[in-house]
């Protein structure tokens, strides 16, 4: 065997109420094996409750060229937030 | 742990000449305004190559870390202490693993790096070619080896590239552990019989000019820091962190009863800092050329677990090919 175990994303679910988040990656020759590893590699102090790996070669991200057009756009646009907003003093609740 | 920047080959010269300028200086200003730089992003080839050595080595040596002191588990002296440098080792294992990926995303394999580390075409850090004697050592290596590694990694966790910087944040919130356990087994010598005194200012005798030795060459001797520094991979020179670590350790080996082995160590009101006798260099780099104590050891060490596992690597990934293969037939 010359060839390196496909590599697995591992995201962890740190408590209850939380989403799992990314924390890094790890190789292994099937699923099961991946969840071992991530467990061995990322949860060594209690950082999670809950584990997800996912086949690296499965996920799609967005290309850093387009970043200008995908994500500036959003950069003018200030009255989605809800402080562009003036209201008078008196006004409560709002 | 951690490892200098050993190689010198892949410097920094000829970057203006072979890359697009443009992009270039667009990746300058981004690194320079301290922001990260992601896999998918551009980066000049010159960046790529000296973060691919520089992480691929830190990440050799918390694997081969693992071997000096995995020498004491089965002969900790109590079973507290076993637990706690089984805990120690497996870190170093997680260490390892934190790195190798994060220099995988630079785009060269797990397996090419391995193969570069049996070969004895990547280094490690020289620090793991000192043999590990007695149980003192393991204290001196947690306290000191350890002590240097959090000083030199701290910085490392805003370098620019971020899986690199990511992985640093993980490894130091681990590595304070490290030193505290290493640096609780002195006191617990320097507290014992005269023997076990002994016993641990011999190891500290061996062990500090090894840890001065891990913040790499002088400042004057150290080629590349100004390039490194610019493109933030590294945030202190050598000989900056070299006198943080002197300052900060020399004060907790009085405290303990242990004398610095270094008859030139005095305080320095003036620099507010001690003064230190000069590192024995021909010593440094007859380690990193591969004549440290062990150093042939620590490669058999290596290459016999990854020859003796290559069977259970075989076995799983047939296994995983088999199922896949029932899968899509049922």
């Amino acid at each position: 065997m010359s060839k390196d175990w496909p590599l697995w994303e591992v995201f962890v679910r740190a408590k209850g109420g939380m989403s799992h988040r990314h924390v890094g990656s790890v190789h292994a020759p099937d699923a099961e094996i991946a969840l071992r590893h991530a467990r061995d590699t990322y949860t060594r102090r209690m950082e999670g409750i809950s584990l997800w790996v996912v086949p690296s070669a499965q996920i799609v991200a967005s290309d850093p060229a387009d970043d200008a057009q995908n994500f500036d756009p959003a950069q003018d646009k200030i009255y989605r937030h809800p402080t562009f907003y003036d209201i008078p003093d008196g006004i409560t609740h709002i | 742990m951690y490892t200098t920047e050993l190689s010198k080959s892949a410097s920094g010269a000829n970057v203006q000449g072979i890359e697009d300028p443009a992009k270039l200086a667009a990746f300058e200003a981004r690194v320079a305004a301290d922001e990260f730089i992601e896999p998918k992003d551009w980066m000049p080839e010159a960046y790529r190559r000296t973060l691919t050595r520089q992480i691929s080595q830190h990440a050799h040596s918390e694997i081969v870390g693992m071997l000096p002191e995995g020498n004491w588990i089965s002969r900790a002296p109590s079973l507290r202490r076993k637990a706690i440098l089984l805990a120690k080792v497996q870190d170093e294992a997680g260490h390892g693993l934190y790195l190798y990926s994060a220099a995988e995303t630079l785009g060269t394999s797990r397996r090419e790096m391995i193969e570069a580390l049996h070969s004895g075409k990547a280094k490690y850090s020289t620090i793991f070619n000192y043999p590990t004697l007695t149980w003192a050592d393991i204290g001196a290596i947690g306290w000191l080896v350890d002590g240097a590694a959090i000083m030199n990694q701290v910085p490392l966790q805003r370098t620019s590239y971020g899986p690199y910087a990511r992985a640093m944040v993980r490894v130091c919130k681990e590595e304070s552990f490290h030193q505290r356990q290493g640096y609780e087994i002195c006191m617990a010598m320097m507290a014992g019989t005269p023997d076990q005194q002994r016993m641990m200012q011999d190891a500290f005798n061996r062990w500090w000019w090894p840890s001065l030795m891990m913040f790499g060459p002088t400042d004057d001797n150290s080629p590349n820091t100004a390039q490194s520094m610019r493109w933030r991979i590294k945030r202190d020179t050598n000989d900056e962190l070299r006198q943080k670590f002197v300052d900060i350790t020399a004060p907790q080996a009085d405290a303990i009863g242990l004398t610095v082995p270094d008859p030139d160590l005095k305080w320095n009101e003036a620099k507010g800092g001690y003064d230190f006798g000069a590192v024995d260099w021909e010593e440094f780099y007859a380690v990193v050329k591969g004549e440290g104590p062990v150093a042939k050891e620590r490669m058999k060490a290596r290459r016999d677990a990854w020859e003796k596992g290559a069977w259970v690597r075989e076995a799983a990934a047939a296994y995983a090919e088999k199922q896949a293969r029932k899968a899509q037939a049922a």
